[in-house]
């Protein structure tokens, strides 16, 4: 309780002064609400909306920065501004001021129309329907920039925000109705309706659109490629990444969901401060191994040769596919929202492991959708109701059982 | 092989629900719980694997141009194909009344849980397009046209079986007045066919070329026939 009394001294400390808001928002941000229910047999806890939504928002943060370093790193690589790093995560090369700056300079006014969109909507419903604004479109808001490609037209974004926010949450009564991941709804809505700016090789390098404009009318320049692992993998392409370039997250790929090692930080922060289901990650996790291991092994088998257009995504070591494309970051971030996903225990385990299941399914079977883990969520999203209701009757079941052995 | 490509192909990639959106009004209207939605599914899932096939070897003795020449050489030019929509209503209808007469001999039990889903099923549009889409898609085997019943019926099974479920966990939602019942149903069933197009796409192999080349014969017969028009113009004149 060190920090809390410090900063509560440090508020009262600068009470009417200039500093006081700075120290107030601190206060507010981090420790409050900080009363618990008093009568009645409810759950007490001091855990509200804001709370939940902020330990996740603080759970991303480190996959933004990242982001905005690799959106950055990216954009030199290609142009040849900046050279390939060398020494592994701290290699100068990719932590440099100036990846930075051209990242952020992209990825800000993302977030700014992201959350501008989304918030100027929940404010008209909040308006139209009388209730106070709800935090729900906090985690969306902070989740959209970091699950689209980094040279997203803003005015699309902001069209996908609209129609996720709109249909995919408001119409089911706002925050905690919805029946799929607003977030990825958004995503899907953006996959579907503008399939050349979320798919592809010219995407997902900061600039490289333009290039390949530039050069459609006739000026000479090189064309800029950066194609993403599991693009190549589709395509049979070596990708020529090595393992350690996946984990820490110097490859190209949606602007946060490249760094496994920070979203697995961030999946450890959410696990231990009960906000995420382990059950969902673990679950998942495994349903993604079992699902590679069986490809693995039917190419040892020899069912299937290299003139496959399957082998290069079945051919790749079970365990990469947790490191590449957006699996981790979908795993920990958007199976486990308690609004979409199962919500008893057992129901938990299914839906994680189906997702795992399905997502690799997806990526190795279907060419057209490398991304199979944000369908495989979506889809699960739809699926998560029936398997609770199951699970529920199930319990009822054996409880009857139990009953009239009793009774008997 | 085939039989489990066209199995996975039917219940996923060409769900009737999420994909060609048929079967609409039962699925709409008796998929508030999810005891009355399995009912229902069930029966689909059930006639559906009885049609299908019947209606195949209607159409492949009775209707299909030159079908009917195993009554002999002369008969071998008729093209009875117009009949289809009618002879494949007439033995859905007729074996739903015999489905009906069956499970309430022998199952009155079942029968009284399905009431009147059982009859309603004889003009479910999923019903009649599973045997159209059995003509068009040309299926090669009685088995074949059995799998691809079951699968369509799985499909359909699984699409209301999701939304019931759904519909009961929204039931306490704070629904727009404007959209409630209804309207916030065609909703979901868009939002879940976002869902389902994970799978579209897969399992299909040059399916892209084949309309195209379609098109080329169209317009060329269509200039053919210009040119035929033409020239009994000419003469006539």
């Amino acid at each position: 309780m060190g920090l809390k009394n410090n900063l509560h001294n440090l508020k009262e400390k600068y009470k009417g002064t200039k500093m006081a808001p700075a120290f107030n928002a601190i206060h507010t941000f981090l420790y409050l609400p900080n009363e618990t229910t008093h009568n009645g047999t409810h759950i007490k806890a001091a855990d509200d909306l804001k709370r939940t939504m902020n330990t996740v928002i603080m759970a991303m943060v480190p996959c933004l920065i990242f982001g905005m370093f690799n959106a950055g790193y990216q954009h030199n690589v290609a142009f040849g501004t900046g050279s390939v790093i060398s020494g592994g995560l701290f290699s100068a090369e990719f932590w440099s001021l100036e990846n930075l700056l051209i990242g952020a300079w992209k990825i800000l006014p993302i977030l700014v129309v992201s959350y501008g969109v989304g918030l100027l909507i929940e404010f008209i419903f909040a308006v139209i329907k009388k209730h106070e604004v709800e935090e729900g479109y906090l985690v969306t808001g902070m989740l959209v920039p970091l699950i689209v490609p980094v040279d997203i037209p803003l005015w699309m974004l902001a069209v996908a925000v609209a129609f996720g926010v709109v249909i995919g949450k408001e119409v089911f009564g706002g925050t905690g109705m919805n029946i799929l991941n607003p977030a990825l709804t958004i995503r899907a809505f953006l996959f579907f309706a503008y399939p050349t700016w979320m798919s592809g090789d010219k995407v997902w390098v900061e600039g490289a659109v333009k290039q390949d404009q530039l050069i459609a009318a006739g000026e000479k320049l090189d064309a800029i490629s950066g194609e993403t692992i599991l693009g190549s993998l589709a395509q049979n392409k070596e990708a020529g990444y090595d393992v350690m370039d996946m984990f820490f997250g110097f490859i190209p790929g949606s602007v946060g969901e490249t760094s496994t090692l920070l979203v697995l930080l961030g999946g450890l922060f959410l696990i231990f401060s009960k906000i995420g289901s382990w059950r969902i990650m673990l679950s998942s996790v495994l349903g993604a191994l079992v699902m590679g291991l069986i490809f693995n092994g039917v190419v040892s088998s020899g069912w299937i040769t290299e003139s496959s257009k399957f082998y290069g995504l079945m051919s790749t070591e079970f365990w990469h596919h947790l490191l590449i494309g957006g699996f981790a970051f979908g795993t920990v971030f958007m199976a486990t929202d308690p609004v979409t996903a199962s919500q008893t225990n057992k129901g938990k385990w299914i839906y994680g492991f189906l997702i795992g299941f399905i997502s690799i399914l997806i990526r190795v079977f279907n060419p057209a959708y490398p991304e199979g883990v944000m369908l495989a969520i979506l889809l699960m999203n739809v699926f998560a109701p029936t398997i609770d209701h199951y699970v529920v009757q199930g319990n009822v079941k054996q409880r009857m059982k139990r009953l009239k052995a009793k009774t008997a | 092989m085939e039989h489990i490509e066209l199995f996975f192909k039917s219940i996923f990639i060409d769900n009737m629900v999420f994909s060609v959106f048929l079967g609409m009004c039962s699925y709409l209207a008796v998929s508030k719980k999810v005891s009355t939605a399995v009912g229902l599914g069930a029966a689909v899932i059930f006639v559906l694997a009885i049609t299908v096939p019947l209606n195949w070897l209607l159409d492949q003795y009775l209707l299909q141009p030159g079908a009917l020449s195993w009554l002999g050489a002369e008969y071998a030019e008729y093209d009875l194909s117009f009949l289809s929509f009618i002879m494949f209503i007439a033995t859905i209808a007729t074996m739903v009344q015999l489905v009906e007469i069956v499970v309430e001999k022998f199952s009155p039990s079942l029968y009284n849980s399905l009431g009147i889903f059982l009859p309603l099923i004889a003009v479910n549009c999923a019903i009649l397009g599973g045997s159209l889409f059995m003509q068009s898609r040309e299926i090669a085997s009685l088995g074949l046209a059995t799998t691809y019943g079951i699968g369509s019926g799985i499909g359909w099974f699984l699409a209301i079986l999701a939304i019931a479920a759904i519909r009961e966990k929204i039931r306490y939602s704070n629904v727009p007045p404007a959209l409630r019942g209804l309207g916030i149903t065609f909703i979901i069933t868009g939002l879940m066919a976002i869902g389902f197009m994970s799978f579209g796409g897969m399992l299909t192999g040059g399916d892209e070329e084949a309309p195209k080349e379609e098109k080329t014969v169209t317009i060329k017969a269509t200039e053919d026939n210009k040119e035929v028009l033409a020239n009994n113009i000419k003469a006539n004149k």
